[in-house]
């Protein structure tokens, strides 16, 4: 696997989906699961909430005039929850967005979207406020998402952010897909398997 | 080998299991776990295969990769090719992937096919101390055998495929005693939903449960399973049950179990994975059987749940903006008052199926207090067995026949109205007396459809009342419940 780019910071204008536990279904919902790849996701992100039945915008954050380029996506607590469907932040990254700031995310949506590169931090509820009212107030402050330091800014302000360790290792050392670190285990996965007792002496076919 | 029980401290299954399938550290609390079971069906796993083509890769274990169709599959119809043309390339797409990787394929012509949580355990395919991981998040299920089971994205299907292992965080474990008698008319649907009403939607983060406690002791494999199910639904990404009696005799004879002296060596492996005496738990929630009733959802995510005897909360009451604000949407979109009942509020749909509930045991129930009775005038009821085999048991025992003369359609297996993924959707603002797991904001196909959660029994209390109602009183003796 060749290495992958390290992702220290992502730095761009924000917008705030309102809302805790927003999940995955309304992130993304079920009938465009219909594909055989993600490539196509990116229209999609949040459709029943932003698009009425006959196509006309129902006037989500998503988009008003000044979210176009964002790059940094804030919600509330349990971002992500419900589906495993990857399609979630496979859409919110094909519709360009980079990084997510909320209270707190699901893991499952978590593990996906750190698997592309795409930084999940958390703010306490306090500052979370902060930085929603300013990007409500101002949307054309330039926010960053400081991977490195583990901290999001906001014009002049600085909020302590919280990343786990192994989502902030991954993300600066560019083993983010963490497929070439499998792929490196070598004999050990024969190993573990032979000492559990219910997986084939040989595997592998 | 010195006797374990004397030789290393007590640990959980969760610990043991997790200890087992450890292949390495890669730091920063990440482990690379082996998956000793990996389950795949038509939806999460095409893209999956497509990256495995562009890195060259091929699959680890194809002997320990299974697959299924049930997301996307028609209900009312098998005649190929299916009406919806993308419906039909995915299931060909697996049909193509299986084949050219040498894995097996349930498909929907050899009677094994259904929801994946409902094959694995039916073929004796799932088993106690394993690792599972499948791309749904209803993997969970399978925790009701004493497996750790794992919802995973679509990339780490890759990744299960191409090295048999994933990347996983360490997770703390909840034990979750639930202690004495559920009273009549109180069913393994409820227990879940009143746990996650409890603890919250998001309370399991971070957590793996451990079910135990007189109920669960108690409780069938297919009820454990129902709660393991929903385990996610509370935040907890694998939820379980030790294995015990139960689970062996629910095992022993399915056509992946072990054999022969195979068989008793498992068992006696799988006997010394339950969580030892003294074993160290990262929280312990108790909960008494008798405070349980029949429990349904009043809003948009599945912790917002309430007994059915009484009312839907009033943001008034919330403790702070926040859930105030959470209530006011989910009243908002369920159409109802702050502090009404949700009891008597007319229903459009009754769907009976899902991975939560649509095993034999649970056709069994409803069929018990649904004979004789009728579907409410101007109530859409649809009942969708989550296998082909729950479908075959059922017509060898006639329960078909009680659904049809009730008034239901009586369906083909998959995921159905759980999901809306197929033909089978809401329309409009329809209300939905559901026995799946979720009532996100339009999960069952309309964006402004409704959806409460409910045990099968109270399913058909709502259909054949044509309202939300309490199976207690629709059904009284039938339904166990004392005159």
């Amino acid at each position: 696997m060749s290495a992958l780019p390290p992702i220290p910071e992502v730095r761009g204008t924000a917008v705030v989906v309102p809302g805790d536990d927003i999940d995955t279904d309304r992130i993304i919902p079920a009938r465009f699961l219909k594909c055989v790849t993600f490539d196509d996701l990116g229209p999609a992100l949040f459709h029943d909430e932003r698009f009425e039945a006959d196509g006309t915008s129902k006037g989500h954050p998503l988009d008003a005039p000044e979210a176009r380029g964002a790059t940094i996506l804030i919600s509330g607590v349990n971002f992500g929850s419900g589906s495993s469907r990857e399609h979630a932040p496979q859409s919110i990254h094909k519709a360009g967005f980079r990084a997510i700031v909320a209270g707190s995310f699901a893991e499952i949506f978590f593990g996906n979207a750190t698997t592309l590169g795409m930084p999940c931090v958390t703010l306490d509820a306090d500052d979370l406020a902060v930085l929603k009212a300013t990007v409500a107030s101002e949307p054309a402050t330039e926010v960053v998402v400081d991977v490195a330091n583990r901290e999001v800014r906001a014009g002049d302000r600085v909020f302590p952010a919280t990343l786990p360790d192994g989502a902030h290792g991954a993300l600066l050392e560019g083993r983010w897909d963490p497929l070439g670190d499998l792929l490196a285990a070598g004999d050990d996965v024969e190993r573990v398997a032979r000492d559990l007792g219910y997986l084939p002496a040989e595997p592998g076919a | 080998m010195s006797d374990p029980s004397t030789a290393s401290p007590p640990k959980t299954l969760y610990q043991k299991v997790w200890d087992a399938h450890t292949v390495r550290d890669l730091g920063g609390g990440r482990t690379q776990l082996l998956i000793g079971t990996h389950l795949i069906h038509e939806v999460t796993s095409p893209q999956a295969f497509g990256m495995l083509r562009d890195a060259g890769l091929g699959v680890r274990m194809p002997e320990r990769t299974f697959a299924t169709v049930d997301h996307i599959v028609p209900t009312h119809s098998l005649v190929e090719p299916f009406e919806d043309p993308i419906a039909d390339q995915m299931i060909r797409e697996l049909r193509r992937n299986t084949e050219a990787h040498g894995i097996e394929l349930f498909d929907v012509t050899t009677g094994r096919q259904g929801i994946v949580h409902m094959v694995g355990p039916e073929q004796g395919i799932t088993q106690p101390g394993t690792t599972i991981a499948c791309g749904d998040s209803h993997t969970s299920t399978h925790g009701a055998f004493g497996a750790i089971a794992f919802g995973i994205g679509t990339s780490q299907v890759r990744d299960v495929l191409a090295t048999q292992t994933m990347v996983m965080n360490e997770l703390k474990v909840r034990r979750i005693e639930v202690n004495g008698t559920l009273r009549p008319g109180v069913y393994a649907k409820d227990v879940i939903l009143h746990i996650i009403k409890t603890l919250g939607a998001k309370g399991g983060i971070g957590y793996a449960y451990e079910y135990a406690g007189d109920v669960f002791d108690a409780m069938g494999m297919e009820e454990r399973m129902t709660v393991c199910n929903m385990s996610i639904e509370g935040g907890a990404r694998c939820g379980y049950v030790n294995p015990d009696e139960t689970t062996f005799a629910y095992l022993e004879g399915r056509p992946y179990a072990p054999k022969g002296a195979a068989w008793d060596a498992a068992v006696e492996r799988w006997r010394a994975l339950a969580s030892d005496e003294g074993a160290p738990y990262d929280d312990v929630v108790v909960i008494d059987a008798a405070d349980i009733a029949p429990t349904v959802t009043w809003g948009i995510n599945p912790g917002q749940g309430v007994s059915i005897a009484d009312p839907v909360p009033d943001p008034a009451d919330a403790e702070d903006a926040a859930e105030a604000t959470s209530i006011r949407e989910a009243l908002e979109h369920m159409q109802l008052e702050p502090g009404a009942p949700i009891r008597g509020r007319k229903i459009d749909v009754a769907f009976f199926g899902s991975c939560t509930n649509a095993r034999l045991s649970d056709f069994l129930e409803a069929a018990r207090v649904l004979e004789g009775r009728t579907v409410a005038p101007g109530v859409e009821a649809i009942a969708v067995p989550g296998s082909q085999w729950v479908k075959a048991e059922c017509e060898k025992r006639g329960i078909d026949r009680i659904f049809i003369d009730a008034g239901f359609e009586w369906r083909g297996a998959g995921c159905s109205m759980c999901l809306a993924m197929n033909p089978d959707k809401l329309e409009g603002d329809q209300l939905c007396a559901s026995s799946s797991n979720r009532n996100f904001k339009g999960r069952q196909g309309s964006p402004t459809g409704r959806t409460v959660l409910m045990s099968p029994v109270m399913v058909m209390a709502a259909a054949v009342t044509g309202e939300i109602a309490d199976a207690r009183e629709v059904f009284g003796a039938a339904d166990g419940v004392p005159a």
